[in-house]
């Protein structure tokens, strides 16, 4: 029986019958009701979640199309046939290039975003909104303006180049301007999102870990790298996780980027097409290859597991050096 | 505050420049969307708003291949239902989570931590496969169904309920003869109601924002999605950028009307979960 029932006090017992029969109705509601209430988000998950899982790994081990009637079963041979695949490898590249390019400027940027809102400031709400909002707007219709703002002959971008006397960049068509066009949509979208994660981490440290550092002989600036930082780390590695998730998994930003024939493609010679790009145009429009690109989306799975515990690996060995904090941090 | 912490001029123009930097290609985006189309050629571009935003507006709604008024339409009543939905199930499913005792609870809380890290992108295409068969291909279900409740949203339910509801308050609401439902909607959900308000912002800009999948299932381009109209109006042959721009507005206008009138609860919310996390 549950705990809650035993762990009631004694209390005077009420009129007979009446007892007995809401006793037995409580019981009932009291083990069952849980059971009815988690039930609709694993029935939910049952059949759009589990089954669509285990259904991918089934489907691209099969030759299945969108016009076939049958779907012979042909082993790994998706899996054999897109290693061999020279765009399945240049969307990988350009996916893990955007992903570094964006995800290290942008953490980068967060934790000075996060240590500028972490003062006391005049009207800090509306400096939190203000970095906040870009992660409200719509992706796609952001993606359309930074589009028309990367463009070759009339986007601002390359005007203010221009007025520095630098040379205009083509945006759409230079493979790594592309991936450096792309990443700073994502920054601008994510910066201020990861800042504020940051901030609310930063408040929780004791302020006389600063004070004791201070009377140290630590500057502001030693503070920031062998107090905040280091202390900060779990929140970092939470950060890069979730950028990585997202990262690896780009889809709407280069894709609105684009337009114009084929966009799915990325550029017209797939500057930018990342690997859910991929997947979809062999998935869907205009291949409908869903064994194919069940295939595609397996190995973007397992390329988000390997980043993701590389990225923890890694964030650990980087924080791990000596400092102040461990006996402070007591 | 202590000495540590104040703010110089050069922090505050730091964060102007960053504000400016967030801000720009919003407001950028009604500035163009209120001139004419010539206004995407001229050199320097121009920052300050035009007086064209009305002939801008009829003319998207007249525009044939984008059936924005259908999209719009499509994405509030997909939006709203999904954001019910996400705030009902889970504040039941995260009370349940948070206070009830039962068997197999924690192992059930682990499945549902796990769901929110498998990527969407991996089931698409089956789940594509299984609207085939539901015969829900080009049709709101499709995109309305799969979401009406999450894992992300019974978690945050499931962590603030821990912390909000005493034990001895559900208590004394079962000594007074209350069963579990009642308790629920008479203890429980009123003391959920901030980080309710909080889940449905979310839910509703997520689902609003929502774009991968609409655009696999939702082929049809007689009924779509705000965000597939704009698309439509982006690979147009034939691109009038500042129709295209009155569409961008126009879709991201309910989102900046939520994110001004309850900012500082979506900011509250963020930080909060990022405490825990």
């Amino acid at each position: 029986m549950t705990v809650q029932l035993d762990a009631r006090p004694p209390v005077a017992p009420a009129p007979g019958n009446q007892r007995q029969s809401s006793g037995r109705l409580s019981r009932f509601d009291t083990r069952f009701s849980p059971y009815l209430y988690i039930a609709p988000f694993f029935l939910l998950f049952a059949v759009f979640g589990v089954y669509p899982l285990a259904y991918t790994f089934w489907v691209s081990l099969h030759d299945w199309d969108l016009l076939g009637t049958d779907h012979p079963f042909v082993g790994a041979e998706n899996y054999t046939r897109l290693l061999a695949d020279v765009d399945f490898w240049h969307a990988l590249v350009n996916t893990l290039g955007i992903f570094v390019i964006s995800t290290v400027p942008q953490l980068l940027a967060a934790l000075w975003l996060a240590n500028l809102l972490n003062r006391g400031l005049r009207a800090r709400t509306g400096w939190r909104m203000a970095v906040l909002v870009p992660n409200v707007t719509s992706t796609a219709a952001v993606a359309i303006v930074f589009g028309v703002l990367f463009g070759r002959e009339f986007g601002m971008v390359n005007w203010l180049l221009d007025l520095v006397g630098l040379d205009a960049i083509e945006w759409k068509s230079n493979r790594f301007a592309s991936w450096v066009a792309i990443s700073a949509m994502v920054d601008w979208r994510w910066t201020g999102y990861n800042a504020l994660i940051l901030l609310a981490a930063m408040q929780a440290i004791p302020r006389d870990l600063y004070e004791a550092a201070a009377i140290d002989g630590a500057n502001r600036a030693r503070q920031f790298w062998s107090v905040t930082v280091p202390l900060l780390k779990p929140t970092i590695i939470f950060c890069a996780i979730i950028a990585t998730i997202g990262g690896l998994q780009l889809f709407t930003e280069p894709r609105m980027f684009h337009s114009g024939t084929n966009p799915i493609r990325g550029g017209p010679l797939r500057e930018s097409q990342t690997l859910t790009m991929y997947m979809f145009e062999n998935a869907f429009a205009p291949h409908y290859n869903f064994g194919y690109g069940s295939a595609v989306a397996w190995l973007l799975f397992a390329l988000i597991a390997i980043v993701a515990a590389v990225n923890v690996l890694v964030l650990r060995r980087l924080g791990g050096g000596p400092g102040p904090r461990k006996g402070a941090a007591r | 505050m202590s000495r540590l912490w104040r703010a110089s001029p050069l922090t505050y123009l730091a964060l102007v420049f960053a504000a400016g930097l967030s801000i720009f290609p919003i407001w950028w985006m009604f500035v163009v969307a209120s001139r004419s189309s010539d206004a995407m050629g001229q050199l320097p571009p121009p920052i300050t708003p035009g007086g064209n935003l009305g002939a801008n507006i009829s003319r998207l709604f007249d525009n044939t291949d984008a059936y924005f008024l259908t999209g719009l339409i499509n994405s509030v009543i997909v939006a709203t239902t999904v954001t019910v939905s996400v705030v009902f199930f889970s504040s039941l499913a995260g009370f349940a989570f948070a206070k009830l005792r039962f068997r197999g609870r924690n192992a059930l809380l682990l499945v549902i931590i796990a769901t929110m890290m498998v990527p969407t992108q991996l089931g698409v295409i089956p789940l594509y496969l299984l609207m085939t068969r539901l015969h829900w291909n080009d049709r709101l279900p499709a995109v309305i169904v799969p979401v009406l409740v999450t894992g992300f949203g019974v978690f945050m339910m499931r962590q603030y309920a821990g912390q909000a509801i005493s034990d001895e308050l559900i208590e004394a609401a079962r000594m007074d003869g209350c069963g579990t439902a009642r308790i629920w909607w008479h203890v429980v959900l009123p003391a959920l109601r901030p980080a309710a308000a909080v889940l449905g912002l979310l839910t509703f800009m997520t689902t609003w924002n929502d774009f991968l999948w609409p655009y696999a299932v939702l082929n049809d381009p007689a009924n779509p999605t705000v965000q597939l109209s704009l698309r439509a109006l982006s690979d147009g042959y034939y691109q009038d950028m500042s129709q295209v721009f009155t569409g961008t507005a126009i879709a991201t206008l309910p989102l900046l009307l939520v994110f001004v009138l309850f900012g500082r609860q979506i900011i509250g919310g963020i930080m909060e979960g990022a405490v825990k996390a």
